[in-house]
């Protein structure tokens, strides 16, 4: 039996139902939120501001600091909140992801804080919280080369999907795991890719199938975020 | 319609750019808040694009304020050190208004009864540096002082160009309005000193309004009808 159709009745390079805004936090410099499909990621910059303590400053260019949090309702069962090995994780590839196209070196001696908050999960929550910071950063008053965006590409049995969720993660062949999830996140304008992650099997051959499914998926939503962003008066 | 009527109205269909976004090409040079890549000149700020004959720049929409040579701002006394203030402008980096810089002869031991922890200066920017800034309280108009009372009001520092308006148009109707004087910083605080704090307060109304509509065609009208209610109200 292979995957010939998606749970949620999707095309295989369709995303879900995908909304954005910007302005959402007032006290902070800048915000955003971001929403596919049942995942909700809000993002808050503040910054650029004076870094204390003094010693972890930069005087060559300035600091970008993300921390990444799922509040305990997001998810059927209640987490634990604060930080965990996880969060810890997300927090810092994506501050690896956003760092590229800020141009931190305008910014000698300072502290950009970004704060990612998953409101609900439903699968691709490292996504969407790039996408949401990355707008957030934007409405900040940044200096960016680019916009970033992020989508997670799937393999279910031998079909590559583009934005899956979390009944299709966890899809299963013959009593098997057969669920492969990979985000990617995608520069706007060079088309670098500044986050890749695998959780699953993928062949090599397939690796070149992914990465046109991630750039046609990071188009879409880069149209999505710059939309939002024209939509700020 | 006169030129500059027309001239404001095109300006106000001017596009907002998004950072990335290519906004020239090869016959334009880059200016504020834009890069060349490439061929192309990209925008790196979200902002309204504005070309003028080769040169092409982003006015910033929104962020914190980036401290400028000439500013007038009104600060926060943060620390005493041993040759001036530690001022802070709201701005990315700490102000710091130098002794020497202080109007009259200040003793050192005297300086917190000049400008005590807690104080609010209105001053100006006479130096920025890579990450430093430096306050001067020198002016010949006495324009720069102590705030003793009155209201202090924050708002968006990339809308305060709107609540000035041309050549000062829109402050001077406040003003005449509400029978008050306003210093409007180009950090986004604007300290209103009024006889009555009822005046205050309807000047912070109108000003709060400006911030909201700053879009909006025709703004100078709006602002004389909606003191017109509010004097109705009455």
């Amino acid at each position: 039996m292979s995957y010939t159709k998606r749970i949620d009745g999707r095309k295989f390079d369709e995303l879900r139902e995908t909304s954005a805004k910007i302005g959402v936090v007032p006290n902070a410099d800048g915000s955003a939120i971001f929403a596919q499909g049942d995942t909700i990621a809000i993002a808050a910059v503040y910054g650029p501001k004076i870094l204390n303590p003094k010693h972890q400053q930069n005087p060559e260019k300035g600091v970008l600091r993300v921390h990444y949090n799922m509040l305990s309702f997001s998810v059927g069962e209640r987490i634990r909140p604060g930080v965990s090995r996880r969060s810890q994780e997300i927090s810092r590839v994506t501050e690896w992801a956003l760092t590229p196209l800020v141009m931190l070196e305008e910014l000698p001696g300072t502290v950009i804080d970004v704060h990612i908050n998953i409101l609900q999960a439903n699968a691709g929550t490292r996504c969407a919280g790039i996408n949401a910071a990355a707008m957030a950063l934007a409405h900040a008053g940044v200096p960016m080369k680019e916009l970033v965006s992020a989508v997670a590409i799937g393999q279910m049995g031998d079909t590559i999907v583009s934005d899956v969720t979390k009944e299709e993660e966890d899809y299963e062949e013959d009593g098997e795991k057969a669920a492969t999830d990979i985000p990617i996140a995608m520069l706007s304008n060079s088309e670098k890719i500044t986050l890749m992650q695998l959780d699953g099997k993928l062949p090599t051959r397939k690796v070149k199938e992914v990465m046109e499914a991630a750039r046609e998926a990071c188009k879409k939503i880069h149209d999505i975020q710059v939309k939002a962003l024209k939509e700020y008066s | 319609m006169t030129e500059k009527t027309q001239e404001l109205k095109q300006k106000d269909k001017r596009e907002i750019v998004v950072p990335g976004e290519i906004i020239a090409g090869e016959d334009f040079l880059p200016g504020d808040w834009t890069m060349k890549q490439g061929k192309d000149i990209i925008s790196t700020r979200l902002g309204i694009v504005e070309k003028s004959d080769k040169l092409v720049k982003v006015i910033p929409l929104s962020g914190v304020y980036i401290p400028r040579y000439g500013n007038v701002v009104i600060g926060e006394v943060k620390d005493i050190v041993s040759a001036g203030w530690q001022v802070d402008i709201k701005g990315p980096y700490q102000a710091f208004l130098p002794l020497r810089e202080c109007p009259g002869f200040v003793e050192t031991a005297e300086m917190e009864s000049v400008y005590g922890i807690g104080d609010l200066i209105v001053t100006k920017i006479f130096n920025v540096g890579r990450t430093s800034v430096d306050l001067s309280m020198k002016s010949r108009d006495r324009s720069l002082t102590k705030i003793r009372d009155g209201t202090i009001l924050a708002v968006n520092p990339h809308r305060v160009p709107r609540v000035i308006g041309k050549e000062g148009s829109m402050i001077t109707l406040i003003k005449n309005a509400t029978k008050t004087n306003i210093t409007v910083g180009q950090n986004g605080l604007i300290w209103i000193k009024g006889e009555k704090i009822e005046d205050e307060i309807k000047a912070e109304k109108i000003i709060n309004f400006v911030v909201e509509n700053t879009i909006t065609e025709g703004l100078t009208e709006k602002v004389e009808n909606y003191i017109k209610d509010m004097e109705e109200k009455k």
